[in-house]
């Protein structure tokens, strides 16, 4: 009987030898795609963000207005009650200032780094907020707490989608 | 309730390209656990699995997929999947396998084979963002946790260097770990001058990425009893995922933690968790998230964490030593199987084998927590002896 | 053998083809609000514990997991996630009862199918990376190679599949769950377009959208709701090898189901399943599949099924009626919602609420799910009210 550690398997391999073939490797790209239903709120959101609006959902009994915006309250348990406009101005409740891309290959040097945010829209109940990015800032210059306002996309170029706001700019 | 034992542990070595596929880092991980307690797979009744993102190996159904490589070839078999959370929540998931009265044996494997995505597994990472309302943004992991950092570093003062030195304090015990992907000293120093990916996260705030697999074996008392002197008991569980609407709270403080904790400390009839504990392993992707942890796990008041850590209250020799294991900022990160070596960890420093991470003073009751989803999701598990 | 544990409340969304006006929150809000209404459950505060069951590849989301909580009233809730059939969601959901540390688990799966664009590509990525995916086939080539090993095998003939289809769209036109009712007849099924020789596009069911949620309870509080409980009298689940060149008996008999109905007859107790349980709903993905599901379940020999089949013993008037609700021919196929979706109509059926298809006095009954295309991995469930 013993549980001590002795012998392991797994047998590691450099970055080169995936390179030059040494090991086999099948190859293949993910090619699944999705039609999403964005559904009854989102739907909702999104034709918002078109017409240059944020729209919310606010529920009578725990008096919460929701954005993302959804049908139901998810703490009172029941379909929640009204349509409300909150402002396109809010406050950042954190922020990163990245130098990695998605896919994790490096911003290119020169190039500003990306400047996600939580920001917690006025209007919109306490701590509810969405993320997005920051622009027209000098990235050492972002605080916790600083205000911010929605910088949308011309009318025409709006398409119902999160990226109709190009980003938020201090105001 | 009836009492389920760990009594088998074994994993591979943590390395950041495998030249095993998924199936055979499980079948080496699940052939050392059964190893480890002298059984073969036909005493094992039931297979619990769990693995991350089916994305990583571009396999769907990725449980089945799996399931000849843990042992279930034949059997009950069943996958679970809770991001980073997983490799604890598989051995919850295990545990009501056994304590449920259904089965005496359980085989618990977690498995994760990061660098099968192309170019990085980071870029996969995309896919777990609301399709309509974030993924248009092109966020990465790194946005989300440094925003995270962010919000804990601000709420309470704590600085990068605080940061730091718990990064350095967990990544070393590493040195000691057999099975480790870091094999090399860090100190705060050079943490801090790390590579800056996403402010506050540096590169070597961050654990590696890795490929995987650790597997243990859960008994039912009489069992156990018959197969081992040393069983260490599974003395209470506890999960809890929070909303999904990550933007709608704050991000300072982790209550899902908190609620799942208590559900672990209830069953195990713990009161006093801070006082009890004897050894953590709190969920550690970045360095600030074992500090973070360690206050949502009760084991460390609000806002003092960094006093505490800096007091050498968690060190391998302190009151209540932090991620002996070496973590995943020392051992790795295979997202499902990071979790479970915890859970190894615990097995072995409760039966006093742990070799040079060793903690001093015969330690008697141990927490295991991993973390996962949105920053939502936490599972806990508490052993004694 | 462990605890007695109860099906005490049961909610479904519509079931439809595409539902575009609903996102899959909004369909599980749906499910969920009236499975906790049904069990007299006022907020989800009271209930314990939530299983989902779902796949990151049929929801185009990794983690899945993730997006679980919210419409189930399930957020800061001990929330599990099963990459596996609903019925193997409804064991994780029945153990944890069964602990006696959670008295009351809700348990949740749904498809939205219907947002997948190519439903058998992403069935293509299920197949093994390095040896069947590169052949580049389509994978229910894997069905047709099933399908011709089991009529070889047993001697039944592909006139006996169709008649599967012929019997499980008519019963589903008593069904307002189903949404592939219709009256098709014998040559229909056998003319229709050869898809993977001997599978005919009839043999095949079509996607279904819907969500379905249950909640289990503990004996005690079974009985403190206001819900007549169907009891869960035995569940299991197995898993033959991933890899199709090693399965024993490949096509001309289904190990998974084997395993499966086998755990479950002996947690309930049951020695002769056709004689002691009264009808069942078993998986029918394909026509053939019933048939071969049947004999692994040991409701009848091997090679009898097709022959019972055209003798009527398994239509809704028959000894022992198999898919009243119209199975997933007659009503589509709900992926990871497969098995809830057959616990639903022995639910309905047990309580007395299927309307024009009610069976008269069944008391026991049999749900069985398979994984699909190209898993083996089945689960059974058996449930009963009390006599």
């Amino acid at each position: 009987m013993s549980g001590v550690e002795k012998v392991y398997g797994g047998t590691g391999l450099s970055a080169s030898q995936v390179e030059d073939g040494s090991i086999f490797v099948e190859h293949d790209a993910l090619d699944c795609e999705y039609t999403w239903d964005a559904g009854v709120a989102i739907g909702r959101y999104l034709q918002e963000l078109k017409n240059g609006r944020i729209i919310g959902r606010e529920c009578d009994e725990c008096r919460r207005i929701l954005v993302p915006p959804r049908m139901f309250c998810e703490i009172c348990w029941r379909p929640n009650d009204r349509w409300v406009y909150v402002k396109d101005t809010g406050t950042v409740n954190t922020f990163s200032i990245c130098y990695v891309n998605w896919d994790a290959s490096r911003i290119e040097p020169g190039h500003p780094p990306h400047l996600p945010a939580v920001i917690e829209l006025d209007g919109a109940t306490k701590m509810i907020g969405i993320m997005h990015i920051l622009g027209e800032v000098d990235p050492q210059a972002i605080k916790i707490g600083m205000k911010v306002k929605a910088v949308w996309k011309p009318e025409e170029e709006r398409t119902g989608a999160i990226t109709d706001i190009k980003y938020f700019k201090p105001y | 309730m009836r009492k389920v034992a760990v009594v088998g542990a074994g994993m591979t070595k943590f390395v950041r390209r495998a030249l095993e596929t998924p199936k055979e880092l499980s079948f080496e991980a699940t052939k050392a656990a059964l190893d480890s307690c002298e059984m073969k797979l036909e005493d094992i009744e039931c297979v619990a699995h769990g693995s991350a993102p089916d994305a990583f190996d571009g396999i769907h159904q990725k449980g089945e997929y799996l399931a000849d490589g843990c042992g279930g070839w034949n059997k009950p078999t069943m996958r679970v999947f809770n991001g980073g959370a997983t490799g604890v929540h598989a051995v919850c998931h295990g545990w009501y396998h056994v304590a449920s009265g259904m089965f005496d044996t359980c085989l618990v494997v977690c498995e994760e084979k990061m660098s099968n995505a192309m170019p990085h597994a980071q870029g996969f990472f995309l896919t777990i963002f609301d399709h309509i309302t974030e993924r248009p943004l092109y966020p990465n992991l790194l946005w989300i946790f440094a925003m995270e950092m962010n919000r804990y570093m601000e709420a309470y003062g704590y600085t990068k260097e605080d940061m730091a030195i718990a990064g350095a304090l967990i990544k070393n015990h590493a040195l000691n770990h057999p099975a480790a992907q870091l094999t090399e000293k860090v100190t705060v120093e050079d943490i801090l001058n790390s590579e800056p990916m996403a402010y506050p996260v540096y590169r070597l705030d961050v654990s590696p990425v890795s490929d995987g697999a650790v597997a243990v074996v859960l008994a039912s008392e009489k069992v156990a009893r018959r197969l081992t002197d040393k069983p260490v008991w599974i003395e209470g569980v506890g999960w809890n995922v929070d909303t999904s609407y990550w933007t709608n709270k704050d991000l300072y403080y982790p209550r899902y933690l908190e609620v799942a904790a208590k559900m672990a400390y209830d069953m195990a009839g713990i009161r006093e968790p801070h006082k009890e504990i004897n050894i953590a392993e709190p969920y550690d992707p970045f360095n600030y998230k074992a500090l973070h942890h360690m206050e949502g796990l009760q084991l460390s008041p609000r806002g003092k964490t960094v006093e505490l850590l800096r007091d050498g209250h968690f060190d391998l020799d302190g009151e209540i030593p932090m991620c002996p294991s070496g973590g995943l900022l020392g051992v790795g990160n295979p997202i499902a199987a990071a979790g479970t070596v915890k859970i190894a960890e615990l097995f072995y420093q409760l039966r006093g084998e742990a070799g040079k991470r060793q903690v001093p003073g015969d330690p008697r009751l141990g927490v295991a927590h991993a973390w996962g989803d949105l920053m939502q999701a936490s599972s806990v598990v508490v052993m004694g002896k | 053998m462990g605890k007695r544990v109860a099906i005490v409340g049961i909610g479904y969304s519509t079931f439809r083809t595409t539902s575009q006006d609903v996102n899959y929150r909004e369909m599980i809000f749906d499910a969920a609000f009236k499975c906790y209404e049904d069990a007299g459950v006022k907020h989800p505060r009271e209930i314990d514990a939530f299983v989902a069951t779902s796949e990151d590849f049929m929801e185009g989301v990794s983690i899945a997991d993730e997006y679980v909580p919210d419409q189930l009233g399930a957020a800061t809730r001990p929330v599990e996630s099963i990459t596996g059939d609903g019925i193997q969601g409804l064991a994780a959901a029945l153990m944890q009862v069964q602990t006696g540390q959670l008295n009351l688990v809700a348990a949740s799966s749904f498809s939205k199918a219907s947002n997948v664009i190519d439903y058998y590509n992403v069935v293509s990525y299920a197949c093994d990376p390095t040896y069947i995916r590169p052949l580049k086939e389509h994978p229910y080539f894997i069905a047709g190679l099933e399908m011709m090993k089991y009529l070889h095998g047993t001697g039944t003939t592909k006139e006996q599949c169709a008649k599967v289809a012929v019997k499980n769209k008519e019963n589903a036109l008593d069904n307002p769950n189903a949404a592939y009712g219709s009256l098709v007849s014998v040559e229909d099924v056998l003319n229709s377009p050869m898809r993977f020789d001997p599978l005919g596009l009839l043999d095949t069911c079509g996607d279904i959208d819907g969500a379905i949620v249950l909640l289990l309870a503990s004996e005690e509080k079974a009985r403190e709701l206001n819900k007549e409980p169907i009891w869960i009298n035995g569940i299991g689940w197995g898993t033959d090898t991933p890899n199709l060149d090693s399965r024993i008996n490949f096509g001309a008999e289904a190990q998974y189901a084997k395993l499966a109905g086998q755990k479950a007859y002996k947690m309930a107790g049951i020695k002769s399943p056709k004689n002691e349980i009264d009808f069942a709903e078993v998986d029918d993905t394909f026509t053939y599949k019933e048939l071969q599901h049947l004999e692994a379940l040991d409701i009848c020999a091997p090679g009898d099924a097709g022959k019972l089949l055209e003798q009527g013993a398994f239509s809704s008037k028959g000894t022992f009626p198999v898919n009243v609700s119209g199975g997933s021919l007659g009503m589509g196929y709900s992926h990871e919602a497969n098995g809830t979706q057959k616990v639903m109509e022995i639910v309905l059926q047990l309580r007395g609420e299927a309307g024009k298809r009610q069976l008269d006095g069944v008391k026991t009954g049999l749900a069985f799910a398979w994984r699909g295309i190209p898993t083996a991995t089945g689960a059974a469930v058996i449930l009963s009210k009390d006599k």
